[in-house]
């Protein structure tokens, strides 16, 4: 966001705190609330002063200033949650930028017609060729095509979507690369996934969140008992003899009622899910980001997550007396028509490492792989058959192999799988020659992440096809708590149902269609926006990027939302005693002489420090609206820590700075009276 | 050092050290393990059968609550005639007492059945024998039993894993007497008993005074009343002067038994908090919280009356220390111990009177009722002391990024929303209670010599103590109050009730919401409560949240009498 673009946001910021001074919007917060209606109170005193004067509706111009600073301190309040929203919708408006009108080419009946994308509905079939720009989101009925998602997920590479698949589904805004689909509209306009994100995100839709409900009510209960305080002291003042003034004593009530936190609860609300917006990831609800930082446990795919793609063949171990050279021959014709990752990382580490390419010979005949025979590879027109799979497999058919070559081409396989690496063996008419080892690769800096994980409290779960042992190996190396290994989509379900049944919180991120039911299950599911509808209908987040690590910063994000919160809660609470300190002498100065000596500030006169601690109190809030936007930094140092740390700074703090940010208002106050 | 200040710190040592024991006994107790007790089983027994009660069905939080509620309705309708009808039973009544001015009966009923014991009337001149023993030595038991029951539910609620029962309030109750709270006083009956506290029912007695002339000295069964009056924190005294009458109070050894039985069960009931749900480290946290302020307040109501009377040093006395209203027998440190001991725990009996204390010892006075969870009362102060914890649970939850729990139960809007009722029901009661009176006495001149016999801030803490006394069910008097108006009984006697039992009935809601839910295991990221941060957030939000209200009185009342001397 640009300087202008902030500039923009701020006047019309400061309209909308006007707008929301509205009763009907303000009781919704009722700290702030009652600051408005102690406002009204005293613009009716500061009117009725003007014609009659007594001690306790106080002088004009004294009244004046008090009613003009309690106006501030509601619109700042105001203020604040007002640029939260602004920022929110700057956020959105970025994205809905792709989502322009474009030109659609509607097919009704087999006939194409070019119309508007704004007048798409449900259930409309529409074409796209290369080049063509996506008018609305959909699924893909027919074809298949490449298509650049970068305008929603800063991606570069090209994706491929393809009807019928898991990968059928393509979002308004993003461009077709080559090839020609039939996609069938899968919203009316404006009622989309993304639009219904944003208008959530925008803060139109926006609830509460439960733990906003609870502050809420807390700081209410807070606000209730500083009204009876300050009631109740004027019949106790009267019972003394004492005058009091009314100006007073609203300033007394505006000061002690935790107005910091209640001007800024709800724009650290929406700041947390700008946040989620700003990292990609849209937050169906405010409740989803704030479950986020109460994870207990992280279900994370081993693939694309831990490690970095699929298994790579990395090294060829020949059997004793067969050439290098000839096993690697034979385990690039035995993977040429192998079109999985591993079969094309066997040509590739070739090509890479021994600098050799081969091509099949014309009729020569490809084995696919089936469950049957467990082997893939290739016949040769000169009658070579070549092989590969799993050990076991290879050693059962490789009936020609002597003892000891298979005890040492054994041997080799246990080591690798020992090393979480997984063995290909390679045979030549029923003759073993040698293994590939195919490994994978964990992502660099990924146990940092999970160490990290691990301080906050959040147990990591790998869930892969591997096979245990392997398993095991890699999510030792990388650092996870746990795996499950040969998972099925239902052993996910069943291991996030296990979990929730000890009271624990399971967070998921998931792509599939057969992974919605698990997404749906799990208390924050974020599905990639690369999945399928069904897992985005099912989650509760979605990520842009579709990048399966956000589940980290997903975390982070909550955590730093509940602690925002909490820690302007008790910095705005532990700000009372200062301002007690300030206020009670001021009030009874002139009749009890003896209370002066709780002024520890030493303030210049009694409307100077009553004077100075409404302005701090107005002043703070958009002291801390940076704070609120930002949020306070989640440091992961342990719980203890983290609340010994935070009791300092925002506790402690709390009651020190207003005495000396009190006592510098009053030094420039003094001045003018 | 001083041996005023060595017997202080004896004697709150020599309490923990009792507690420790008794605690683990008590939760044996509530859990019906063997215990040396159980010769009482058949008299319990019969008591249920007469009551029709089934003692080992567990109840959930309302049926509990019910039950509680209509058995205390009971005891306060049958204290209310007994009272109001005195002059009708033949027996016990050997000075002829008449019967009771009905808005002084509805509030003695009232303060014995809420555990306050607030007094209104003068023991020796107005209750029979027979009122003593069986209506207010009576309740004293049942009323101390109600609270200890009442903890026990909220132990069992949070010991449930995902369970609505919570025990059953009438075996707790019967077993609390029973088993806890008889055999103590039986124990401390017979100290007194020993050291000269009489028990007998003979009318008032002719003695000849030292100077030679006849005095008519009042006596009776007193020694069984000063012992449930000490031990469950009712404070009732047989007599007017309470534990400052030798009677009640004979020597330095009584008040250390005395003084030791006000602290000894709120006490214990902290470590049967622990020795019950297994959480001792927490329960030594929360001793250990309540210990810091209590010793912070005994230090200060100390220092305060040692360095005296400025008015005396000024007039040139060699001891400054402010003895008036005080016993010599004890002198100024016992008695300030005493003082916060008393109105820490919701006791309410004095061996001092506090109305004489210097103005910031009664100003700690007030600050332990407005806490009124130092220890506090039998079961009661517990259970305050909980909803202190919740609040403070739910701010040092959001300080490190977890939506808040509480001994891995989430704590959400519900059990913060009774919460934060309960948190404003005492500054409201008091605040607003003293606001009338002093609005009244403001306007009406009459009113304000009847009542109040020292102007000026003084007067104020003086109506201010009789409403926190009141709320705080505590029951000791700043006394110098003209109390015994329809005024002050009845307004008195709405306070009492409403501060006794919405204060069981909130938290227990809470608990009874708490102990259905799912226990969220602990992890790394968890809120550990047994840290120094932690009682740090506790002792602040207990701090801020019950003596902040407060301030500006404060500022009016002690503070400004203070500073004015």
């Amino acid at each position: 966001m640009n300087n202008k673009n902030n500039q923009v946001n701020t006047s019309q910021a400061f309209k909308e705190a006007f707008i929301k001074l509205n009763p009907s919007y303000m009781i919704k917060n009722p700290v702030m609330f009652t600051v408005e209606l102690g406002t009204l109170i005293m613009l009716v005193v500061t009117i009725v002063s003007m014609v009659s004067q007594n001690d306790f509706l106080g002088n004009f111009g004294y009244n004046l200033t008090i009613t003009l600073l309690l106006f501030l301190t509601v619109l700042l309040g105001n203020f604040a949650e007002a640029i939260a929203e602004a920022r929110g919708k700057a956020q959105a408006d970025t994205l809905r930028k792709t989502r322009q009108d474009t030109p659609a080419r509607l097919l009704t009946n087999g006939k194409e017609e070019v119309v508007s994308s704004a007048s798409l509905k449900k259930g409309d079939l529409f074409v796209c060729e290369a080049n063509d720009i996506i008018p609305a989101d959909g699924e893909i009925v027919e074809g298949l095509a490449s298509i650049d998602e970068s305008a929603i997920t800063g991606e570069s590479a090209p994706v491929i979507r393809e009807a019928g698949s898991d990968q059928n589904t393509v979002i308004g805004g993003t461009r077709v690369l080559s090839d020609r689909i039939v996609i069938s509209v899968s919203s009316n306009p404006g009622e989309s996934f993304l639009d219904k994100m944003i208008a959530l995100v925008e803060g139109a839709n926006r609830q509460k969140t439960p733990n906003e409900i609870a502050l809420t009510i807390l700081l209410a209960a807070f606000t209730l008992v500083f009204l009876i305080v300050t009631v109740t002291l004027k019949p106790f003042a009267d019972f003394l003899n004492v005058s009091l003034s009314l100006a007073a004593l609203v300033s007394l009530f505006v000061c002690l009622i935790p107005t910091t936190i209640g001007g800024l609860l709800s724009a650290i609300g929406i700041a947390g899910m700008d946040r989620a917006l700003k990292a990609n990831i849209i937050a169906k609800s405010g409740k989803a980001v704030e479950t986020a930082g109460d994870i207990d446990v992280l279900l994370l795919d081993k693939t694309g997550t831990i490690t970095i793609g699929n298994r790579k063949a990395t090294a060829f171990i020949n059997a004793p007396g067969v050439p290098m050279e000839d096993l690697v021959k034979a385990s690039v014709l035995g993977s040429l028509a192998d079109t999985t990752p591993e079969g094309k990382s066997v040509v590739e580490l070739a090509r890479k490492k021994e600098n050799a390419t081969y091509e099949a010979p014309r009729s020569s005949r490809f084995i696919d792989f089936s469950a049957e025979t467990r082997m893939s590879g290739i016949d040769l027109p000169d009658g070579t058959s070549i092989r590969k799979g799993a050990w076991d497999t290879i050693k059962k058919w490789s009936v020609k192999s002597s003892t000891s070559d298979l005890d040492f081409l054994e041997e080799e396989v246990t080591k690798i799988a020992g090393k979480g690496g997984t063995p290909l063996a390679v045979s030549v008419n029923e003759l073993a020659i040698g293994v590939i080892q195919l490994e994978d690769i964990i992502k660099p800096g990924i146990q940092q992440r999970f160490a990290r994980l691990r301080k906050m409290g959040v147990k990591t779960v790998m869930v892969t096809g591997d096979n245990p042992l392997t398993a095991k190996f890699i999510a030792e190396l990388a650092g996870v708590d746990d795996f499950i290994a040969e998972a099925k989509p239902e052993d996910k379900m069943n291991y996030i149902k296990n979990e929730q049944k000890e009271g624990k919180l399971v967070a998921m991120m998931g792509d599939g269609t057969n992974d919605a039911p698990a997404l749906a299950q799990a208390d924050v599911g974020v599905a990639m926006n690369s999945g399928t509808q069904a897992a985005k209908e099912a989650a509760n987040m979605v990520d842009l990027d579709s990048d399966p690590t956000k589940l980290l910063e997903v975390v982070e994000i909550g955590k730093q939302l509940l602690i925002t919160r909490g820690n302007i809660t008790t910095f705005s609470i532990a700000n009372d005693v200062a301002k007690y300190f300030a206020i009670v002498p001021a009030l009874f100065a002139a009749s009890i002489p003896g209370l002066a000596a709780l002024d520890l500030m030493g303030l210049s006169s009694p409307e100077s420090a009553i004077l100075s601690a409404v302005i701090f109190n107005a002043l703070i809030i958009p002291a801390l609206i940076p704070l609120a936007l930002k949020g306070s930094k989640y440091r992961p140092i342990g719980a203890s820590a983290l609340l010994s740390r935070n009791l300092l700074i925002y506790g402690l703090g709390g009651v020190i700075l207003p005495f000396i940010g009190i006592k510098a208002i009053d030094l420039v106050v003094s001045l003018f009276i | 050092m001083n041996t005023e200040i060595l017997g202080v710190i004896f004697i709150f040592l020599l309490s923990l050290l009792l507690a420790w024991p008794l605690g683990k006994y008590m939760v044996k107790v509530f859990k019906g393990e063997r215990v040396w007790t159980d010769f009482m089983g058949p008299l319990e027994k019969l008591i249920f059968k007469i009551a029709g009660a089934n003692p080992d069905q567990s109840l959930n939080w309302k049926e509990n609550m019910k039950a509680l509620i209509v058995i205390n309705i009971g005891f306060f309708i049958l204290a209310f005639l007994f009272l109001a009808l005195q002059s009708l039973h033949p027996f016990w009544n050997p000075n002829g007492f008449g019967n009771w001015e009905p808005t002084l009966a509805f509030n003695t009923a009232v303060s014995f059945t809420t555990n306050t014991n607030l007094q209104h009337y003068s023991g020796e001149s107005g209750a029979s024998y027979y009122t003593q023993l069986l209506v207010f030595c009576w309740l004293q038991f049942v009323s101390a039993g109600t609270g200890i029951a009442a903890c026990a539910l909220l132990f069992q609620g949070l010991k449930n894993k995902a369970s609505e029962g919570l025990g059953n309030f009438f075996n707790l109750l019967v077993k609390s007497c029973t088993r806890i709270l008889l055999p103590l006083s039986i124990i401390l009956a017979i100290i007194l008993m020993v050291n000269g506290t009489p028990t007998n029912f003979e009318g008032l007695q002719e003695v000849e005074t030292l100077e030679g002339g006849t005095q008519l000295v009042a006596a009776g069964p007193a020694a069984p009343m000063v012992a449930i009056k000490q031990l469950g924190t009712n404070g009732g005294g047989f007599f007017g002067p309470n534990s400052t009458h030798p009677f009640e109070n004979p020597n330095y050894l009584t008040n250390i038994a005395e003084n030791v039985a006000i602290l000894l069960i709120p006490m214990a009931l902290v470590f049967a908090f622990g020795f019950y749900t297994g959480r001792k480290k927490l329960a030594l946290l929360f001793i250990g919280v309540m210990s810091v302020l209590f010793v912070a307040f005994v230090a200060v109501s100390i220092s305060q009356e040692m360095n005296g009377n400025p008015e005396f040093t000024k007039l040139g006395l060699s001891d400054p220390t402010n003895l008036e209203g005080k016993e010599l027998r004890f002198g100024a440190a016992a008695s300030s111990l005493w003082g916060v001991s008393t109105t820490a725990t919701s006791n309410g009996s004095v061996n001092s009177m506090h109305d004489s204390h210097t103005p910031l010892s009664g100003g700690i006075f007030l600050l332990d009722m407005f806490i009124n969870a130092i220890y506090g009362g039998v079961g009661v102060g517990f259970i305050n002391f909980f909803v202190f914890v919740i609040v403070a649970v739910f701010i040092a939850g959001l300080m490190i990024g977890r939506t808040p729990e509480f001994m891995g139960k989430k704590i959400e809007a519900r059990e913060v929303k009774i919460a934060a009722l309960i948190i404003i029901l005492h500054p409201f009661l008091i605040l607003t209670g003293t606001a009338i009176s002093s609005y009244l006495a403001a306007t009406d001149q009459s009113l304000a010599s009847e009542w109040i016999h020292n102007p000026g801030y003084h007067g104020l803490s003086e109506m201010l103590y009789e409403f926190t006394s009141s709320s705080a069910n505590n029951g000791s008097g700043f006394e110098g109050l003209g109390d015994d108006t329809p005024f002050w009984n009845i307004m008195n006697g709405i306070v009492m009730l409403l501060g006794r039992f919405l204060p069981i009935i909130g938290p227990l809601a809470i608990i009874g919401s708490l102990a259905i839910k799912k226990r969220v295991p602990e992890s790394a990221g968890s809120l550990q409560l047994e840290t120094p941060a932690f009682a740090a957030v506790l002792i602040s939000v207990i701090l801020i949240v019950a003596a902040l209200a407060f301030f500006p009185v404060m500022a009016l009342g002690p503070i400004a009498e203070f500073f004015s001397f």
